[in-house]
């Protein structure tokens, strides 16, 4: 059994505002095969975004495969918009970290 | 109007003077001689700050090169040219400031009298309050509930999201160069391809690629040009850096890009479905899009609102640890500062946010990284109150008593902490996104005030 991490099997992996009170997050593929590798393992789902970042199921607002770019998409809210005091991420694109060492299992 | 079986865009950056405009791929785009120069200048990305003041993030210098860039090129060619969202916000002051660099550059260039229409996006607290007023409910967006008067009041700038409508209206006046306020990024984009008779379908979609320019290509490069083009059949988009290609991945890449969903993006008008795009690669530099969808709304048009009010003042402190025990203690540590900076300050309203670097500063609450394994933290202190003596004072606080610390067992008593500066520094105010709504209006250009005059 050959165990991989996300960042070997993808091409993007990135967070970024989806408006101002959303951060959305894309994990995108080169190859097809990768790509169904992670969507068949379920390494992405839900319950497995809440718990990787210690929210509430109910705080992911989309989650999408989405075949034509070979890419998994999720989107989270925000707990006070954009810029706000205290903020420190104004543009959400520094919270995809914690996705890169999430494991696959590649046969 | 119907004089083309194709139209072409270029779209040089996409965020116009946020950062210069790549100018290799520019001039072998514009060598192609496309029928439009359209480029979008702002964004909701930086924060409630420049909304909220009414100020620009980008430096002058680089919009002016931008701009000069397009004007020159569209001018020379005797194509119009058009900007949406100018000046970063979109403000009226926004505007204002395009229209005299773009009245200065055809001064400076001599460039022969042409039309500029211009138009104003900003909307009076008193119409929405007017509005609310006749049970028109302002919809909350983004799991927001509709607007309060409380956030209306708190409010100290609204801008209206424009669509295609008042550049049409530009174009059909025949405006050789717009200069647009707050507006939907693909909307400038889009409203040539439809004032030129193309289906909302493809024009829709035109507009969403073209937004970013070279955000549709690989590799990835940033402010390169890429021209789309328009048929009855077909978008095709292509990149124009010599490097850069629009594959199928990369474009159908960037229809997930900054929104929550690849498969809708609203506008003011109607939703674009994108769930049957067909994505396919046409040439080595190009891909072919069909199958893109838009649905108009049913009833009255909806408006996007955008609003940032005012929170307090800033200043901000930047003190350093390297004492190990001190690390190890640092929520203790921060404790011990805010209450020192509470006893003082008593009743009096402000706040304190330490942004702990080494720790959690980047994801906060989202950080799955518990334990600290930094051997040195940065800490930035961000304090809040309504007055600028009294956020500096507050951040003062909030930063010194870090220094003074009293944690049982610390070696260092002379100080458990490091200063970068022995003062804090003053920041922007502190604005807070208080609109983030829709407003339903009998006609599309209520919103919009759009003028016409001659420039040179």
């Amino acid at each position: 059994m050959t165990v991989k991490k996300l960042y070997e099997l993808a091409k993007t992996v990135r967070s970024k505002n989806a408006g101002v009170d959303r951060i959305t997050f894309d994990i995108i593929f080169r190859e097809k095969e990768n790509y169904e590798l992670v969507k068949r393992g379920e390494i992405l789902n839900k319950e497995k975004i809440a718990a990787l970042y210690g929210i509430e199921e109910s705080r992911i607002t989309d989650f999408v495969e989405f075949d034509p770019a070979f890419a998994i998409k999720f989107t989270i809210q925000r707990n006070q918009p954009s810029g706000s005091f205290g903020d420190g991420d104004i543009f959400g694109s520094q919270q995809y970290a914690p996705l890169l060492d999430l494991e696959v299992t590649v046969d | 109007m119907r004089n083309k079986e194709a139209l072409r865009i270029i779209c040089p950056n996409g965020h116009l003077g946020f950062a210069c405009t790549k100018e290799e791929s520019f001039y072998i785009g514009a060598e192609t001689k496309p029928d439009y120069y359209c480029c979008d200048s702002g964004s909701d990305d930086i924060g409630p700050v420049p909304l909220g003041s009414d100020t620009c993030v980008s430096p002058r210098n680089w919009q002016i090169h931008d701009l000069e860039l397009m004007l020159l090129a569209a001018r020379k060619q005797g194509v119009p040219m058009i900007i949406g969202s100018s000046a970063d916000t979109g403000t009226n002051s926004g505007v204002d400031s395009y229209i005299e660099i773009i009245r200065d550059l055809a001064l400076k260039h001599r460039l022969k009298p042409f039309k500029m229409a211009y138009f104003y996006s900003e909307v009076e607290k008193s119409y929405v309050a007017r509005k609310m007023d006749s049970n028109i409910p302002i919809e909350g967006l983004d799991g927001r509930s509709n607007l309060t008067r409380e956030e209306l009041d708190s409010t100290s700038r609204i801008v209206a999201v424009a669509g295609v409508h008042p550049f049409i209206k530009a174009l059909e006046a025949g405006a050789d160069v717009i200069i647009g306020g707050r507006s939907s990024d693909a909307a400038v984009f889009a409203a040539p391809a439809l004032f030129h008779g193309f289906s909302e379908d493809l024009s829709y979609y035109l507009g969403k690629v073209l937004e970013c320019a070279s955000f549709c290509a690989e590799p990835y490069g940033a402010k390169e040009s890429v021209i789309g083009t328009i048929t009855d059949q077909d978008v095709k988009v292509t990149a124009m850096h010599p490097g850069q290609y629009c594959t199928i991945a990369s474009v159908a890449g960037h229809a997930m890009y900054e929104r929550s969903n690849p498969y809708f993006e609203a506008f003011a008008g109607g939703t674009l479905d994108m769930r049957h795009c067909k994505y396919e690669q046409f040439n080595e530099k190009t891909t072919r899009i069909t199958g893109s969808k838009f649905v108009p709304i049913e009833g009255k048009t909806k408006v996007k609102l955008e609003g940032a009010g005012f929170v307090g003042e800033r200043y901000v402190g930047i003190v350093g640890v390297r004492d190990p025990y001190t690390i190890k203690n640092i929520d203790k540590v921060i404790s011990w500062a805010e209450n020192e900076a509470k006893s003082y300050f008593k009743n009096q309203d402000f706040q304190l946010h330490y942004h702990v670097y080494g720790k959690n500063a980047v994801m906060g609450d989202l950080e799955p990284v518990k334990v600290i394994k930094s051997h040195e933290l940065g800490i930035v202190v961000e304090a809040l109150a309504k007055t600028k003596e009294m956020a500096k004072e507050a951040a003062i606080m909030g930063s010194r008593q870090i220094f003074y610390a009293r944690l049982p067992e610390v070696k260092g008593t002379a100080g458990t902490a490091a200063f970068l500066f022995d003062e804090v520094l003053p920041v922007s105010p502190a604005y807070q996104w208080t609109l983030n709504h829709t407003i339903e209006v009998d006609d599309a250009m209520e919103l919009f005030d759009l003028h016409e005059i001659v420039v040179g």
